[in-house]
Parts: C-alpha cells; structure tokens; sequence
C-alpha cells in the first residue's frame, strides 16, 4: 500500500466515496441520511471557509443564509403560500410545484443579495465587532422566521412548513427508489449522489478561486488589511464579494437541506447550528480546503456515531446518564481537545514562502 | 406615563444585570482579545451553586433559611465560579495564547457547551423554583411599581461597580491590570507578571457574573442549566455596543441594552398597530446594535483607534 502514487490514491479515495452508500444501504437508510446531512454540512462548511477561512471575517450568524435558502424552496415548492393567499390557487391549479433548478438558483441569488445587504454595514466594524453583528443578524432571521405566522400567515412560525415537494430529475423524484441493472438504489442514496456532485462542484469552485486574483485578494486582506488596500485591492468590494459568494453556498445548502427533509421549521437554524460550521471550519483548519471538508465529516458524522458509543456507556453508569448529554459532553471535550492539540485546525495548509 | 416609568424601572434592572455580566466580557476582552462565550455559563453555574447552598441550609439549618442561606450561597457561588473561571482559563484559553485568534474562541464554545451538559447532568435538566428571601410586597414609586428584589439588584449592582471602580483605579492590581491591557510586553518588562494578572481578571469577571446569576435567579424565580445563555448573548451584546474593552462602556452599553429591551417591548406593539408584538423585542436590541455600529463602529465609548499598523 505503501508505494501507491498520489493519484492512485485520490482514484481509491473516488471508488470509496462512489461505492459508499450502497454499502451503507444494507445497514439502513438512517446510515445513508448521516451521510447525505454531513454532505450538506461539507457544502456549508466550504461556504463559510470562503468567508472565515479566506478572507479571514469572522461570522456567527453563517445559518441565517442556509434559512433563507430552506425557505425559499419550502416556500416555492410546497401548498404552504397557496394555502395563505387563496386568490393564487387560480394561478396555479395544480398547486405550487416550481421545479427545483429554478428554485435553487432564486435561492442562491437571494441568499447572495442577503450577504452582501448583511456585508455592508460591517465593512468598518473589526473581527469581534463583525462577531456580534453577524451573530445579530443571524438571530433577526430566526426571530422573523419564527414570527411571520402573523399577521399574515408566511413562514408557519414555529410549526414549520411541511409537504415540501422532493427533488425530481428528468421527471423522476427522488423520493422514490429506482433500480438501476437490478441494483436498488433508496432515496436516500439518490439524494447523496445529488449533493455529491453539488459539494464536488463547490470545492471545484473554491479551489479555483484560492488561487485566482480574488482567493489571492481575499489571503492578502486576511493577513494584513491595510497593506492589502495599499497594495491597490478594493477591500470594501472583495470583502462584500466574500461575504456574498459564502451566502450563496449556504442558500443552495438550504434548499437542498428543505427538498431532502420535506419540513423545516425555524428550529433547525439556531444559533448552535451557525456556531457548530464555524468549529467546522476552523477545527478542520481553516482556508484550507481538505482540512475544512475533514472538520466537517467530522463534527457532523461524530455526533451520530457517538450514539453507538454513548449507549453502552449509559449503561455502565446504571442509566443514570442520558445517551444524548453524554453525547453532547463528549462532543465538546473533542472540540475543546481537538483545538488544544492542534491550534491551527487538523489539518490546516502548509505555510509556503518566506514569513516572518 | 406609568407604564414609561415601570419600564424604564424594569430597562434598570435588566441593564444593570447585563451590566455586570458584559464587564466580564469586556475585562477579559481588553486583556487577552478574546470572546469569552463561557462567561453566561458561569453565571449559570453561579445560579445553581447557589440554589444547592440555599437547599442545603433549608434541609438541615431550617431557622437561618433562607435568609443566610441566601448570603452563604452568594459568597460559595463566587468562590467556587472564580476558581472555575481561572481553571477554564488556564486549561483551555491559555495554552492557545499565541495560537490563530480563532482557536481559542472555539475552545470556548467548547467549554461552553461542556458547562452546560456538566450542569444538566448533575443538577437534573429540570426547571427549580429558586426561593426569594427577600420581601415580595411591591413598593409604589412615581405611579409604577418596584419590588425589593429590583431594588436589590440596583444596590448591589451600584456597590460592585464602585468596588470594581476602586480596584481598576486604586489599587496596585488595578494598575497591573490596566498595564497589562495596554501593552503586555511592556508590562512584564515592569516587573508585572501578566499570568496573574490575567487569572485576576477572570476571578472578578467570574464573581460578578455569578452574582449576576443569582440576582438573575431571584429576580425571575428559577434557575435552570440553560439559563446562561440569553443573559450570556445580550451582555456580550452591550459590551461590543459600548465598545468592546472599556470598562465604563459595558456599563453604559448594559443600561442602554436594558431600557432599549423593555421600553421596546413595551411600546412596539400599541405602535405598530399589533402587527409587531413584543416577541420583536430581541431582534429590536440587535437592530439598535447594527445601526450604532454603523455610525460608531467602535461602539458608544470605544476609542477610536486607528487601524492596525
């Protein structure tokens, strides 16, 4: 084994990731659905790390962009709006169904039109400052989303919106198996192929721009900002350009999250889940790509394997101990372990070039 | 009218219990440059710690509850929270001094989410109703109503700040404490040892928070493992609105966040017609937040401090 070369195992690494949930489907689709939930937080992830990891802005409130974009496509694809407006129904007989690569990008555009409206009172503010105020705004679109239940009925408040249609590709949903040369392939293995490609698309994306003049632009603003502005760099744009470009990923991690759950309901974007990508990013290492996509797997995948560990734990402590708080406490003590081992995340980038 | 003055009473009370919260922020920040998110667990913890005192007292001492329960408490709560908050420092914080900022700042939402689970599991995830020594008969002030409990909080919050006030600027800690944030460097070469100075500041942080946390207690009647949470974000919120690191400006940023909250709360709805209940009243204080921001980005009484060089 020792003597593969580096593209052998990147072809290893792709047959594994390929094969995976058909391994996984026998052992039960809840194993497939831990999976296709860390691809979305990968997704996530990669988006913040445009934001925290290249250009070095810190953001809380990363969950607001990943709401907009569930909402939106809930909002799009499911009875919740023809139910509030009636007069619509006449407009669309069949009910609201708009198909999803229309909604994705809306809810790209939107959730991007969002970071840079969230980007621009902040562009003065330093690193904590744009802590709070990110943090701020993340928990304004939680409030809303809670609260647009009146005076007219929007976002079902607090009960969610259910029946959101599934994804469904050349008139094919998701939802539903298919058999491909007698080789049954569940929902849930579909959905994973989808975000697959969609979190390789991403990380194609995000690899392209570390290197081009915008990633290089971004580096340079993280390190040093008033020596990147001398260097001719319109921070104010590429700061907005940043923050935008992140937003963008976490609105189509949003709509997929909706079509893949058929409900969201405001729980699911609290300030936890914004604080949970951010040690994902920087546990994992952050601005770089791999270390971040590792963070990710792990902080997502740990907690539902942990379940299998915390059970026969319980059960030493005679039950008096609850699977899920032992969970919980052993996830913090890995993050806070995790940091104290590696400062610079897991596995961050090799410094290059001369530094001081 | 009334109502003005009873929420401008209850903006008080809140205020000055972020106040004493955001102090500890905003010391630690001006120090070490870090957001300490474990700061409302230690008010949490300081509330429980307590709670069990004041239990203890009602089991077995039943003739000097609650009165000394309550006092026995307060001063066992700031202890046993001091020395946590010096222990989380130098087992979590510490190590990573000289690591990327952001490292620290996530071992702290680490120890964060430790504290609470740790205080779930031992104090039950129950709500407990936390008994009230003091008198509940309310007093009539200009048409509003107060009820000892707030006018507690506003005494005590008055005597910490002034002792605070006197240790910052009188005394041979202070002094260290106020180099120290200046310049580290140059403080050690002054024969300060900045370790000690920075575990000083978490032990007073840590008392002031824990006090907070039971004057939190009595004041809303009950205590819980997630208590710390709400009053943990909105005192952060009043340090970076008073400008994150100036003592005073926590101060000033509590009160404003208080009275912003419950004159707020009370008024947006008969104004907005009932389409904006007081459930707005949270994103209200943000909105505060991110507009004075935008004019002063380095908060009420943050200095203006030119750009990094």
């Amino acid at each position: 084994m020792k003597n593969l070369k580096p593209h052998a195992w990147v072809a290893l690494l792709a047959l594994a990731v390929l094969v995976l949930p058909i391994l996984l489907q026998p052992l039960g689709n809840a194993w497939v659905r831990i999976v296709d939930m860390a691809l979305i937080y990968v997704l996530l992830a990669l988006g913040l790390n445009i934001v925290v990891g290249f250009a070095g802005l810190l953001d809380l409130g990363y969950v607001a962009f990943f709401a907009i974009g569930a909402y939106v496509y809930a909002l799009l694809a499911s009875p919740q709006l023809l139910e509030s407006w009636g007069w619509l129904v006449q407009y669309f007989p069949q009910g609201l169904h708009t198909p999803w690569w229309v909604v994705v990008p809306i809810s790209a555009i939107l959730a991007g039109i969002f970071g840079a409206v969230l980007g621009a009172p902040t562009l003065k503010l330093r690193g904590d400052y744009l802590a709070i105020v990110t943090l701020g705004f993340g928990e304004i679109i939680r409030v809303f989303m809670n609260n647009l239940d009146q005076p007219v009925n929007i976002t079902n408040g607090p009960k969610g919106i259910g029946g959101i249609d599934p994804i469904q590709i050349a008139g094919h949903s998701l939802a539903k198996k298919i058999d491909v040369f007698g080789l049954e392939l569940r929902s849930v293995t579909l959905y994973y192929y989808l975000f697959l490609i969609t979190v390789i698309l991403a990380f194609v994306i995000c690899h392209r721009l570390e290197h081009s003049r915008i990633g290089r632009a971004w580096m340079a603003i993280r390190e040093d900002e008033v020596a990147a502005q001398a260097m001719g760099i319109n921070t104010r744009n590429l700061k907005l350009l940043a923050f935008s470009l992140g937003a963008t990923f976490g609105g189509v991690a949003g709509s997929f999250f909706a079509a893949f759950q058929q409900f969201i309901s405001p729980e699911s974007f609290g300030l936890m889940e914004s604080v949970m990508v951010v040690a994902m990013v920087v546990l994992g290492g952050a601005g770089h790509l791999p270390g971040v996509i590792v963070g990710a797997l792990l902080l997502s995948i740990l907690p539902e394997a942990l379940r299998y560990v915390a059970t026969p734990l319980q059960d030493l402590s005679g039950g008096r101990i609850d699977a899920a708080i032992l969970r919980q406490l052993l996830i913090a003590l890995t993050m806070v372990l995790a940091m104290l081992w590696r400062p610079q995340g897991l596995w961050p980038k090799r410094k290059t070039g001369v530094r001081t | 009218m009334d109502t003005l003055v009873q929420q401008i009473i209850n903006g008080l009370v809140l205020g000055s219990l972020y106040a004493l919260v955001a102090l500890g922020y905003t010391m630690v920040y001006g120090i070490i440059n870090l957001i300490n998110f474990a700061h409302g667990e230690v008010l949490m913890v300081g509330a429980m710690i307590c709670w069990s005192v004041m239990g203890l007292f009602s089991d077995h001492l039943p003739a000097l509850a609650p009165g000394w329960g309550l006092a026995v408490g307060l001063i066992v709560a700031a202890l046993v929270c001091a020395a946590l908050n010096v222990g989380i420092e130098k087992l979590a914080y510490r190590p990573l001094r000289n690591a990327p900022k952001l490292a620290p700042l996530i071992t702290a939402i680490g120890v964060s989410i430790l504290l609470q689970t740790l205080a779930m599991i031992i104090f039950k995830p129950d709500y407990k109703s936390f008994p009230n020594p003091l008198p509940t008969e309310p007093m009539a002030v200009m048409g509003a109503v107060i009820s000892p409990t707030q006018v507690m909080i506003l005494i005590t919050t008055a005597c910490l700040l002034l002792i605070l006030m006197l240790i910052i600027h009188q005394t041979r800690l202070g002094r260290a404490m106020r180099a120290t944030s200046e310049n580290e460097q140059m403080a050690s070469l002054m024969g300060i040892r900045p370790d000690r100075v920075i575990s000083a500041t978490f032990a007073i942080g840590a008392v002031l928070a824990s006090v907070a946390g039971v004057m939190w207690a009595a004041n809303f009647g009950t205590v819980h493992h997630s208590m710390g949470f709400l009053p943990g974000l909105k005192a952060f919120t009043a340090a970076v609105l008073g400008g994150i690191g100036n003592l005073p400006g926590a101060v000033v940023g509590g009160l404003c966040l208080g009275l912003i909250e419950s004159i707020g709360s009370g008024y947006l709805g008969p104004l907005s017609g009932g389409i904006l209940g007081s459930q707005y009243s949270d994103i209200f204080a943000f909105l505060v937040l991110i507009g004075m921001l935008t004019l002063r980005p380095s908060g009420l009484l943050g200095e203006r401090i030119a750009q990094r060089a």
